[in-house]
């Protein structure tokens, strides 16, 4: 099992203390799998994404990334975990501005010390990205930099792949453009996506989906 | 991990050419200007040293005369009765409008020599140790003093030697006593016998001759330590307004990396290695920068130095090594202070990030409240600094206090500006009507958190403009009063000796010139040199001698050989009042009967009648005169005292010359401080540049709106303009009272310790204004080029700020 999520309890600080915004959630994700998981907005969709991430703490409860508990970890061992094991995609891309697009795919593999040139120009190539990779990102549309930020979490070659509202910036078209790339390639490296979505069709094209209402599971 | 993570922060430079460009240069420039002032200070500290450790004859005591009456004869007798004693003759040589402090000395018996016949000036032959007993006569004499002299008829063998202070000379005395035309005369025994003599033995000496335990040139090192600290506090002042540049460079560094932080720290960089890596990143920086700074620091020593050394001379009498040599200590504090300065700067930035949570990024906005908040909290502290160094000043007093004082106020209303620039903009922006002119005011505000610091390197700048230049001002227009009532004689001359000094002054007297004798003995005391003149009763003292203060009848009473008048300087230094008594050797006169001020001169001065100088020191040279006579008339006497007496036209200056050249020197002595306070305008004006063009890109987003709603980028640039110029306005305006501040405490606190006269204070507004304007017009320079490239915008880039691609 790639990820485990066991009776995670999650408070945010300042918020009405007697209602956590995750409150006992579980879930199971295998390799190769994915799972969509949809909510109202404020629902903690984003939140439980973080801290399957290792971005953010939980209270009580446990998550398990192939079958290491994250919740003993210092900050160092979080960002291990986060270099080696688990791609980030956000809704707002997060390239870096002043790396070329060929700097930008490569970033998280090089810092993983995981560096496949022939796996990222393959990437790039599957992407559409070829011609592109001496471009900067201000240079790139929303569709081309999302596509981007999909090479960089996959060139890592990561056993979990959490998106974000990846297509919540571009319009349907390429919106669904990416999002069936995206799909393809995570099939073809074997690596389980875990997806936040608004929208039901996105979330009807992958395998599982959970809809997050009241900080628990439905 | 760390190449890639390096890389990465790297890219940022290479993509923000000119921040790194503008965090260089500030750094490099803060330490130039450090490290320069620290060049120049260990460069003179070097000179006093060897000045000390080369004349001071390792403290040996000597045997002196106090009423200046050692002769040879005594020097003989002291020998025949087993005295080991080495003979030395002082005074000052006049060689061509140059003067030098000549020191004659036994070469074969004195412990001088030794020490300052450098051995590259001794040859296989023995031939300079001839040239220096025999013929001519041979002259050591500093490499710089060599040159300066060479292209004269000096009538004697120059010798170079490094270990010879610049400005002096030493020979042998028989050289001594024929160049000084003191034959027969000595200035000090020094004694060379160990162990040293005891209390019986010294009874034995003749009555007029003492034992004086430590030789009593005062110490440059310790004269000059008000320049010297003044200077370092200007260095200083320089090094923190170049900071403000780096602090405002790497804080907007910081900022715009904010995303690629968190970018880096979910890709799984950790927060240690991060600042690690950006700790690296400007420690790098920061040594490239600051061997640039070295670089252009000691050039610019090399080009101040000479100002410097003038200064010192002038002021002081101190005599500096103008040549510059690479010193450790310079180099290493320049590299210290500019990684300390690189830290300081980025500290707050450091702190940033890592508080900063790797999720949820506050917003821009959301910082700038914050900073807005802490404006509040930097105008306490400021108010808190303020009076810390007001009770210092009233606790501690002197140069130390002044200096704290100056501190304290100076960052006080540094930390202070931003609330009240605040408050300001916040007035401005309530009495505004148009809602264009309301959104400006509003605009100014919201740039306040990114331009504070460049304001504050500007406002410390202007004030200090302000402040130094009242004070020269104010110093230039009483010197120049001080000069008319003190230089009354229309042509003042020199005779080449006593005897024509005598012929002179008879043939003048006949003529129904008026003759006022220019007659002067030095005698060394414990706090520097005294020179005390000898005035014949005269009108022209009792009209225009320039009297601070003075009892009744002053004139007659000195004339009656009552009492003696002292200069300010000596006054303050030895504590007098009037009616009080200057120590002086039995049969002076020694009542203060008058304090005058006498500006520019580092040693002690009084004057007494002539006749009660010649009754005390019979041997006083009689060759200079101040003559008063109908200014119509002078180049016709000249041209009868050239004809008469063959005297060289060097030796007579006419008053308007003599004032000329005095003012020559005043503005020579301020040309250092002229070019710091320059510099340091220049180097904030260069912040605010920077500050301006690094902030454009984060601009947009608020003239995005505004131009969608009608605004053309033209009027935008031109309120971009007047934007900056506003900002600068109120900092101005902000500056005048601070740089009032600094002129007073220049001017009451610490001139009054530094050089031991005191100033009255002087207003000159018209020069306010210029550097006002001058400011003003930095300000323009420096928001041209953010006008001009909005003015030059493309429209596609202010849509941008209304698309999800920003």
């Amino acid at each position: 099992m790639v990820l485990t999520v066991s009776n995670v309890t999650k408070t945010i600080p300042g918020s009405d203390l007697s209602k956590p915004i995750l409150d006992g959630v579980s879930l199971q994700l295998e390799a190769g799998r994915t799972l969509a998981l949809t909510g109202e907005s404020g629902s903690g969709k984003s939140t439980l994404l973080h801290l399957i991430g290792a971005l953010d703490v939980f209270d009580s409860g446990e998550i398990e990334i192939d079958g290491k508990p994250i919740s003993p970890l210092k900050e160092p061992g979080r960002a291990a975990l986060r270099r080696a094991s688990v791609s980030n995609i956000f809704q707002q891309f997060n390239l870096v501005p002043s790396l070329d697009i060929a700097a930008n795919i490569a970033l998280h593999s090089k810092l993983a010390n995981r560096h496949e040139p022939p796996w990222e120009n393959h990437l790039a190539t599957r992407l559409g990205l070829e011609s592109l990779l001496t471009r900067y990102p201000e240079q790139l549309s929303g569709g081309q930099q999302q596509r981007v930020a999909v090479a960089r979490a996959l060139a890592l070659r990561p056993k979990l792949l959490l998106a974000d509202e990846p297509t919540g910036s571009l319009d349907e078209e390429t919106g669904e453009a990416v999002l069936s790339l995206m799909l393809e390639l995570v099939a073809e490296s074997q690596c389980a996506l875990f997806l936040v979505t608004h929208s039901t069709a996105i979330a009807g094209a992958l395998d599982r989906r959970l809809h997050l209402s009241g900080g628990q599971l439905a | 991990m760390t190449g890639a993570a390096l890389a990465a922060l790297l890219s940022y430079w290479r993509r923000h050419l000119f921040q790194l460009m503008a965090l260089v240069a500030g750094l490099a420039l803060a330490t130039a200007l450090w490290s320069a002032v620290q060049a120049i200070n260990a460069q003179a500290r070097a000179s006093y040293d060897r000045a000390e450790q080369a004349l001071n004859q390792g403290n040996r005591p000597s045997l002196v005369a106090p009423g200046g009456a050692l002769t040879v004869a005594d020097y003989v007798a002291l020998r025949r009765q087993g005295w080991q004693v080495s003979p030395v003759l002082e005074g000052r040589l006049s060689l061509a409008g140059q003067d030098i402090d000549l020191m004659g000395i036994d070469v074969l018996t004195s412990p001088v020599f030794g020490e300052v016949s450098s051995p590259e000036s001794e040859d296989a032959d023995g031939s300079f140790l001839i040239s220096m007993l025999t013929g001519s006569g041979g002259v050591l004499v500093h490499p710089d003093t060599a040159a300066r002299l060479a292209h004269l008829d000096t009538g004697f063998v120059l010798h170079a030697s490094q270990m010879v202070p610049p400005g002096q000379a030493i020979a042998d005395i028989s050289v001594a006593s024929r160049l000084l035309q003191v034959p027969d005369r000595l200035t000090r025994l020094i004694l060379t016998e160990e162990p040293r003599p005891d209390e019986a033995r010294l009874t034995g000496l003749p009555s007029h001759i003492v034992l004086e335990q430590k030789t009593v040139t005062a110490d440059p090192g310790a004269l000059t330590e008000s320049f010297h600290l003044n200077l370092t506090a200007f260095g200083f002042l320089a090094f923190v307004v170049g900071l403000f540049i780096v602090q405002g460079t790497i804080g907007l560094a910081m900022e715009q990396r904010r995303g690629l932080f968190r970018t880096l720290r979910c890709l799984g960089v950790p927060l240690r290695h991060l600042l690690l890596t950006l700790l690296a990143e400007i420690t790098v920086i920061a040594l490239a920068s600051s061997f640039i700074g070295l670089i252009l620091g000691y050039f610019l020593a090399i080009a101040l130095m000479p100002n410097v050394a003038a200064t010192l001379s002038d002021l002081y009498g101190a005599q500096v090594d103008t040549g510059l040599s690479l010193r450790p200590v310079w180099i290493l504090s320049g590299l210290a202070m500019t990684l300390l300065g690189a830290g300081l700067a980025s500290a707050h930035s450091f702190h940033s990030l890592w508080k900063l949570p790797i999720l949820q990024a506050p917003s821009t906005r959301a910082r700038g409240q914050q900073v807005r908040r802490s404006f509040t909290g930097w105008a306490l502290a400021g108010l808190a600094l303020i009076l810390l160094g007001s009770v210092l000043l009233a606790t501690l007093g002197g140069l130390v206090g002044g200096f704290a004082f100056l501190g304290g106020v100076m960052l006080g209303a540094a930390l202070l500006l931003p609330f009240c620039l605040w408050k300001l903009l916040r007035l401005g922006q309530s009495l505004s009507k148009s809602p264009l002119v309301h959104w400006l005011w509003a605009d100014a505000r919201a740039q306040l958190p990114g331009v504070s610091l460049a304001l504050m390197a500007l406002m410390l700048a202007l004030a200090t403009n302000i402040g130094v230049g009242s004070m020269v001002s104010s110093f230039r227009l009483t010197f120049t009063g001080w000069l008319d009532q003190r230089l009354a004689s229309e042509l003042y001359i020199t005779a080449e000796g006593d005897a024509q000094g005598a012929q002179i002054q008879h043939w003048l007297e006949a003529q129904g010139i008026r003759v006022l004798p220019i007659r002067y003995h030095d005698m060394p005391r414990s706090t520097g040199r005294l020179r005390l003149y000898g005035v014949v009763d005269d009108t022209t003292y009792r009209d225009n001698w320039p009297m601070l203060e003075r009892q009744p009848e002053v004139w007659d009473r000195v004339a009656l050989g009552n009492g003696l008048l002292v200069s300010e300087q000596l006054a303050r230094r030895d504590g007098l009042r009037l009616g009080a008594h200057l120590e002086l050797p039995e049969g002076w006169p020694t009542e203060v009967l008058g304090i005058y001020s006498d500006y520019g001169n580092p040693h002690g001065q009084a004057i007494l009648a002539l006749p009660e100088l010649l009754r005390n020191a019979p041997r006083t040279p009689n060759l200079r005169f101040g003559l008063r006579l109908d200014s119509e008339q002078v180049p016709d006497l000249m041209n009868n005292l050239r004809d008469r007496f063959e005297l060289p036209r060097e030796n007579m200056i006419r008053q308007h010359e003599i004032k000329a050249h005095s003012l020559a020197v005043f503005n020579q002595t301020f040309l250092v401080t002229d070019a710091l306070k320059l510099l340091t305008l220049g180097v904030a004006s260069f912040a605010i540049f920077t500050s301006l063009i690094t902030l454009w890109t984060q601009r947009l987003p608020q003239l995005g709106p505004i131009w969608a709603m009608g605004v053309s980028r033209g009027t935008l640039a031109v309120m971009d303009i007047l934007r900056s110029l506003i900002l600068a306005g109120l900092t101005c305006l902000v500056a005048l009272p601070l740089g009032l501040v600094l002129s007073w405490t220049l001017l009451v606190v610490i001139n009054t310790e530094a050089f031991g006269w005191r100033l009255p204070v002087h207003l000159f507004p018209l020069d306010w204004l210029g550097l006002v304007a001058l400011s003003l017009f930095a300000a323009l320079l420096a928001a041209l080029l953010p006008a001009w490239r909005l003015f030059r915008l493309h429209p596609s880039e202010l849509l941008k700020v209304f698309a999800s691609e920003r």
